[in-house]
């Protein structure tokens, strides 16, 4: 299935809807979206590349493998749990940390923000891998 | 302290027995000893203070939670049960680390002996009732393992199967009524139950509680109808025999039938079932014993006869009758453990034990012989022997038996007729009648194989002449703890002309006499049990046990048919007719049709659901149930927008567009829709889904109109800022409250996806 | 609405069971996507029904009365996630079980062991 429409369309939707969901990531602790959402959109954004292009000119335009990604995913949300640890909470207790205290940039970062990009990844990394795995069939 | 520390020393004991025994080598039996013979000492030493009436209490908590604790009690009965397990258990180590010599794996079965002497010292002082069955259950493996000892023999291990089933039912059963014992009390404690035993006989659990506690001690004792057990399980080596089954392990049930007697004893049905099943074991055991010529399998039957014996002098209950079950148990006790030891010995040095082949040994081994003769004579009930003494309380208690005492007395009379006969047969036949060719010539057995015995008929002997001195301390706070109303008597060799001793006199001419014309008496016997006992139990027991096999295959075949639709379909019918019965007894729902919380695009988009499902339920076509699918799940997300969901609807319209080409990629290999069910079975699979369909309705309608408790997430919406800094109330669960839930979640996925790409790329790489 | 929700609700669940209880393999995984949509909603449902106030702290003061219930919805919104990996997989199987046996009836698969 050969569609010129299509291939222009995910050409240029796939940037974008890496950083929409980027954003959608960002902001989820706050507004709607998050890691899950995050996660389905970057998967989306390749399967939408792999339906105009095919699953395997889609691997070769990315330089991560879909496994991986999930490993990575997996990899960074256990290790989120970790810091609580070493202040001697129980495992996966939130650790905040807040940088430029009282100024106009303060800015609140922990763990569970951390925790949310490896749900990102994991979601996204195995989206794609179980799309593109059915649609090589 | 002592009690609890003592038995957890003894069970490392057993636990490094087995690799100990290498470095040990014979002396191995003697060294494991010395522990059991250490707590032998403590317990003697705990007699003066146990005579002054005091009850020694340890608790240790176990699970706090559930109310369970270990908990000691150490008074009269426990101190002579200890010294029984502990003093016998001291011998037969001894004699069993030389045994076991020439056989493999000796250490291990030291080490299942240790076991089971824990476990058994375990019983006698539990004070509470979980513990109890704890060390209950332990004794009945340990059993298996040393009565299967030969495992290399098919009918070692058909007979240890085969205690371990009646043992581990009886144990069953028994936990089962220690829980409904517990019930009234709210507790397992000893001293709770001791305390007041009318509140579990004013309870209506006390029969249900009772009966099952009973099963419990009967399979353990061996009463009628259990009792096969106990000759099959003559299959182990002569040191368990002379162990568990004569002395410790199956007096455990009549250890708890006198332990609870205080707390379930002195009713009618107590006193019935005991006498009746008591009686009716102490008869049969004897009877039985009288045609068997493996020495051992005689003493088998009369250790069921002497337990019947226990167990009617329990249910009788009367002073004399309390009296005479602690003196005959100890008799028994110190008689049985040595004569099995002797037959062991016998088997060793002659290479037999059937009484048929053996004869003339006196000239042979005459310290043993005396021992053995000594031994016999106790059993028989001869002064100055303590088993005289046994016997007097036994025909004292028949005879003032409050129900049906001539019938007591007869059977009773005849049961000791028969030892006295068995008493002189082993005796006379085995060391003076006629003399088969041995094998090699018998020897005096050694040291270690003869102290004990020797040492037992010794006690048997002492405690015998100087009754109230020697015998009185050890049995009166016992009594009075199995029966606090009643004093010990005090015990002496010469009563005085009376009937009692009468009828002492008629069972040693009667024994005699049978003696005397056995070879007349005893073909005509064996006949009539080949006529009337030709079926044996033991027989029926495995019949029972292939029958319950072919049962459960068939039960099997029936209930694990392999179609999925028909374990789906029992699952919902079960389950929905539960839940609907529940909604009848509920209050009745108080429907409001309020139209006005209805809009008008929510109504479509409902309905649309509701055609969607229904034409992807009766389509033709996977395109159509497809498009419709697509139809439920945008129609789901338009629901989640309504009613403030609004995370859920932007995850719901992705997901269900990635699942939509999903099932467009698989569908594209399957073929056509085909007609696979009957029209029957259609309306039977419709019959069932309206079934789970309304219920889950009614289910929702229920849900929806109740008022709960307030929702916990009252929490989550306080301190999804405050603590966790976020607004997004929904994600700062998923990522911080619920995190690993979350964590537990994004892995399954990652393994289903693993999965997926294993199904499809690694097996298109083996083809 | 609640009247409404609850009919649809127990459509979905009827037409999860009667497909669940049919022999195509692939009718069978359309059960248990039905199924996984029925559940989401009967906890949707069930958490109350919440008229465009969705689970977000607005302003400092963090007032949160008469908001939405976040609890069903951060478990539905684990659901339909896990909900896809298990469809994924049920699919692929459901290919795979084809490709091997080359039908897509259970009871042949019974038969043919």
């Amino acid at each position: 299935m050969e569609s010129i429409i299509l291939q222009i369309a995910a050409r240029h939707l796939r940037p974008l809807l890496i950083v929409l969901s980027l954003v959608v990531l960002y902001r989820g602790h706050n507004e709607p979206g998050g890691g899950f959402i995050g996660g389905l959109m970057f998967g989306a954004a390749y399967i939408l590349y792999a339906m105009a292009f095919g699953v395997a000119k889609t691997q070769e335009s990315t330089f991560f493998n879909p496994i991986n990604l999930t490993a990575l995913g997996l990899l960074i949300a256990v290790v989120s749990g970790l810091p609580a640890l070493l202040l001697g909470d129980s495992f996966m207790t939130g650790a905040w940390y807040t940088f430029f205290k009282q100024t106009a940039f303060e800015l609140k970062l922990g763990t569970p923000l951390i925790f949310d990009v490896g749900v990102y990844f994991a979601v996204a990394g195995m989206l794609m891998l179980v799309m593109f795995s059915i649609m090589e069939e | 302290m002592t009690t609890g520390l003592f038995l957890l020393i003894l069970l490392l004991v057993a636990a490094i027995a087995p690799f100990l025994r290498k470095y040990l080598k014979h002396q191995a039996g003697w060294i494991y000893a010395l522990w059991p013979f250490a707590g032998f000492l403590y317990y003697l030493s705990l007699l003066p203070v146990i005579q002054q009436g005091e009850i020694l209490i340890e608790s240790y908590e176990w699970i706090p939670v559930l109310g369970l604790s270990f908990t000691f009690y150490v008074d009269g009965l426990s101190v002579l049960f200890s010294l029984l397990v502990l003093g016998i258990g001291t011998f037969i180590l001894v004699y069993a680390g030389y045994y076991m010599r020439p056989y493999p794996m000796k250490g291990r079965f030291l080490g299942y002996l240790l076991l089971f002497m824990t476990a058994m010292q375990g019983i006698v002082v539990s004070g509470n009732l979980i513990t109890m069955f704890v060390f209950w259950e332990l004794t009945s493996i340990s059993s298996y393992l040393l009565i299967g000892y030969y495992h290399e023999k098919p009918e070692a291990r058909a007979s240890a199967l085969q205690a371990l089933l009646i043992t581990g039912f009886g144990g069953l059963a028994l936990l089962g009524g220690f829980v409904l014992l517990a019930i009234p009390y709210d507790s397992y404690e000893l001293t709770t139950l001791l305390s007041d035993g009318d509140v579990i006989k004013n309870h209506y659990l006390y029969i249900p509680a009772l009966i099952l506690i009973l099963i419990g001690a009967f399979t353990k004792s061996a009463q009628f109808p259990f009792h096969f057990w106990l000759p099959g399980a003559m299959t182990a080596p002569s040191p368990v025999s002379a162990y568990l089954h004569s002395a410790t392990m199956v007096k455990a049930g009549v250890f708890l039938l006198a332990r609870l007697n205080p707390v379930l004893g002195g009713t009618e049905v107590w006193s019935y079932s005991l006498t009746i099943v008591g009686v009716t074991t102490m008869f049969v055991g004897a009877w039985l014993s009288v045609t068997q010529v493996d020495l051992k399998r005689i003493l088998a039957y009369t250790t069921v006869s002497a337990l019947g014996t226990l167990v009617l002098l329990i249910g009788t209950g009367t002073e004399y009758a309390i009296n005479a079950a602690i003196v005959f148990l100890l008799v028994h006790a110190l008689y049985k453990g040595t004569l099995f030891m002797m037959a062991g010995n016998i088997e060793k040095k002659t290479g037999t034990r059937d009484i048929r082949y053996l004869g003339g040994l006196f000239k042979y081994m005459p310290f043993a012989a005396i021992i053995m003769i000594l031994a016999l004579v106790s059993m028989a009930g001869v002064p100055p022997m303590l088993g005289f003494l046994g016997k007097e309380l036994i025909y004292e208690a028949s005879v003032a038996a409050p129900k049906a005492h001539l019938f007591i007395l007869t059977l009773g009379f005849l049961t000791n007729v028969i030892l006295v006969f068995l008493s002189l047969r082993l005796a006379i036949d085995i060391f003076w009648g006629k003399e088969p060719v041995y094998d090699k010539k018998p020897q005096e057995p050694s040291l270690s194989l003869i102290l004990g015995p020797f040492l037992m008929v010794l006690a048997s002997f002492v405690l015998g002449l100087l009754p109230s001195a020697m015998a009185g301390p050890l049995t009166s706070k016992a009594i009075t703890a199995i029966s606090p109303l009643h004093d010990a008597i005090i015990l002496k060799l010469w009563h005085g002309f009376n009937i009692v001793l009468a009828l002492s006199v008629l069972t040693l001419l009667s024994g005699y006499l049978v003696f005397r014309y056995r070879h007349q008496l005893l073909p005509a016997i064996d006949r009539f049990n080949i006529r009337y006992f030709r079926r044996e139990f033991t027989r029926v027991f495995f019949s029972m046990i292939d029958a319950f096999l072919v049962f459960t295959k068939l039960k099997t075949r029936a209930l694990q048919h392999g179609y999925h639709r028909f374990y789906l379909m029992t699952l919902f019918v079960v389950a929905s007719v539960m839940v609907w019965v529940m909604i009848w007894r509920a209050d009745p729902i108080i429907l409001e049709l309020n139209f006005s919380d209805m809009p008008i695009n929510l109504i479509a988009v409902v309905v649309l659901i509701i055609a969607a499902t229904l034409s992807a339920v009766v389509s033709n076509s996977r395109v159509v149930a497809l498009i419709c699918m697509g139809v439920i799940g945008f129609g789901i997300t338009i629901i989640f927008i309504a009613y403030s969901g609004v995370d859920l609807a932007i995850t719901m319209i992705m997901v269900e567009t990635l699942m939509i080409i999903l099932a467009m990629a698989v569908v594209y290999h399957l073929p056509k829709y085909q007609n696979f069910s009957s029209t029957g079975a259609r309306m039977r699979d419709a019959l069932v889904a309206t079934l789970v369909g309304t219920f889950f309705m009614v289910l929702v309608l229920q849900a929806g109109t109740s008022t709960l408790d307030a929702p916990i997430s009252a929490y989550y919406k306080e301190a999804s800022y405050s603590l966790a800094f976020g607004r997004n109330i929904v994600n700062v669960i998923l990522v911080d409250f619920r995190a690993l839930d979350t964590l537990g979640e994004i892995t399954v996925i990652s393994i289903a996806a693993l999965g997926i790409y294993a199904m499809i790329k690694l097996t298109k790489k083996t083809n | 609405m609640l009247f409404l929700f609850a009919i649809m609700i127990g459509v979905l669940y009827g037409a999860a069971v009667y497909l669940l209880l049919r022999r195509n393999i692939f009718k069978l995984v359309l059960g248990l996507i039905f199924l996984g949509h029925a559940t989401n909603m009967l906890l949707f449902v069930a958490g109350g029904l919440t008229n465009g106030k969705p689970a977000f702290i607005r302003g400092l003061q963090g007032e949160t009365v008469g908001m939405s219930d976040p609890l069903p919805q951060a478990l539905i919104l684990t659901a339909i996630v896990i909900g896809l990996g298990v469809t994924a997989f049920a699919l692929t199987l459901v290919y795979r079980f084809y490709k091997v046996t080359k039908t897509v009836d259970f009871d042949q698969l019974s038969e043919n062991e």
